[in-house]
């Protein structure tokens, strides 16, 4: 995994060359870590830090109607405006979140570009959206689940595929 | 997370679990009030009525603001100028506005229990907004946010309630939502106003206000309800403020830390002393902004609790 996100961060820092117009904006929560562990990577690589912003999308999902998500608090202490936002997920699936953040992103500025990494991509999308960054594409059948293990989280770093 | 509630009609039938889920998921909106564009989209195409039976200015433009940041279209309905007066019933009341599709009603009324009468034949979803002398879930749900947002706990806190017991409706909320959480809660009052039966909801009751406030992590001021009064309960407001009334003289012999609470609207120099409101120590106007925060939350959590129809799942 930690291979997978130092690859990530290199693409990063290959696609964009102004590094100081890079922040990284991580959903919750598998996706505020994972961003963590990318800006202490692009710390190394630029020699600057990277801001990290935490983005929860539960308000702007759009099957709200079907269930109650647990809220995390947005924390995104910088101005988004003019920059480039790297959004940070940790699976790429329907594509339903990712739209949910481009959509809660847009309350906090006009940044001049989003790009998405994420560090599983497992296929079914139910929207045109693509990922710029990916640790690994797995392809998987829609009964299944994909788990992501994080150690910030108090397990071992581990990524598992689940028959449901 | 737990929230499995279809209205909110008081904190005696929530479990400690949704109660924290409401503070939690508060502490989420309460960013929201921060920014720039202090508006989300969760309960688009939601319509919400306020349904003020009885005067607020506080509590239904907390709802009001708390509708429209979520984006749910609002509309505010009070008693003064409505078919109410004409004689209308409220279950009739009801119904028409139930009739108008609307998801959500949160309801303020005199009478004890008229939320649960609604909540009873409506579709929508019920929230009690202040019932009588009954409940009033959204303050105490603001309380308990607030006391937990600034001590990082609230199990194992004293928490003191000076005033006006017997009539107020946020001390029931108050009781039921603390001791839920585990804090230690101690009533304190005039006599008339505060009656021994509270000791059977887990409470001390004294009528020592020195006694009360000397191990205090929290004192909650609840004001004179002239209103609710049916006969006077105390020889006069002078003799009250001297008294129970918080003052700088009161407040030295407090903990340091200790919080000022007051749900509002303050009667200065009555329960408590201007400089004592206005003081370091007070969070009263603080309680204001979380109570938006608490409300949309509140809103969210109902909203969630319904299918796509409106229908419970």
């Amino acid at each position: 995994m930690q291979r997978a996100l130092t690859r990530i961060a290199h693409e990063i820092a290959e696609r964009n060359e102004n590094s100081s117009e890079v922040v990284l904006v991580g959903i919750h929560r598998g996706g505020v870590f994972l961003a963590r562990r990318l800006a202490a990577t692009l710390l190394a690589i630029w020699n600057q830090p990277v801001p990290v912003g935490e983005l929860d999308i539960g308000m702007h999902r759009d099957d709200l109607d079907q269930k109650t998500p647990a809220i995390l608090p947005t924390v995104i202490p910088f101005d988004i405006t003019g920059k480039t936002v790297i959004l940070v997920d940790d699976v790429l699936f329907s594509g339903r979140t990712t739209r949910a953040a481009l959509d809660a992103l847009n309350d906090f500025g006009r940044p001049k570009r989003i790009q998405l990494a994420v560090l599983v991509d497992r296929g079914h999308r139910e929207l045109p959206i693509k990922a710029d960054f990916v640790g690994k594409n797995v392809p998987t059948s829609s009964r299944e689940r994909v788990n992501v293990c994080l150690r910030e989280e108090g397990a071992a770093d581990e990524v598992t595929l689940e028959r449901t | 997370m737990a929230w499995n509630q279809k209205h909110l009609l008081d904190i005696q039938s929530l479990g400690a679990e949704e109660i924290l889920t409401v503070l939690d998921t508060a502490r989420a909106f309460k960013a929201v009030g921060e920014r720039a564009i202090k508006k989300v989209p969760a309960l688009r195409g939601k319509t919400v009525v306020n349904l003020f039976v009885e005067p607020s200015t506080r509590t239904r433009i907390s709802f009001e603001l708390a509708a429209q940041r979520l984006t749910a279209d609002i509309v505010n309905f009070s008693a003064e100028a409505s078919s109410l007066k004409k004689g209308e019933t409220l279950k009739d009341t009801a119904r028409n506005l139930e009739a108008l599709n609307t998801d959500i009603i949160v309801i303020r009324h005199s009478a004890s229990g008229a939320p649960h009468f609604l909540a009873r034949f409506l579709k929508a979803s019920v929230i009690n907004a202040g019932d009588g002398a009954h409940e009033h879930p959204t303050q105490a749900l603001l309380d308990v946010f607030t006391i937990n947002e600034k001590k990082g706990r609230i199990e194992g806190l004293n928490v003191t309630i000076l005033g006006d017991i017997l009539y107020s409706r946020v001390a029931r909320s108050n009781i039921w939502a603390l001791t839920k959480l585990g804090a230690r809660v101690t009533l304190c009052g005039p006599s008339t106003l505060v009656p021994r039966v509270f000791e059977q909801l887990g409470c001390r009751v004294t009528y020592n206000v020195d006694e009360a406030i000397a191990d205090a992590d929290i004192i909650n001021l609840l004001r004179i309800q002239h209103e609710r009064q049916r006969k006077t309960m105390f020889p006069s407001l002078g003799e009250y403020s001297k008294l129970f009334g918080l003052n700088q003289t009161r407040l030295a012999r407090t903990k340091p830390d200790v919080l000022i609470m007051h749900p509002g609207p303050v009667n200065r120099g009555v329960e408590i002393d201007s400089d004592v409101a206005d003081g370091d120590r007070s969070v009263i106007i603080e309680q204001v902004t979380n109570g938006l925060a608490v409300r949309m939350a509140v809103l969210f959590l109902i909203n969630g609790g319904q299918g796509p129809q409106g229908v419970a799942v």
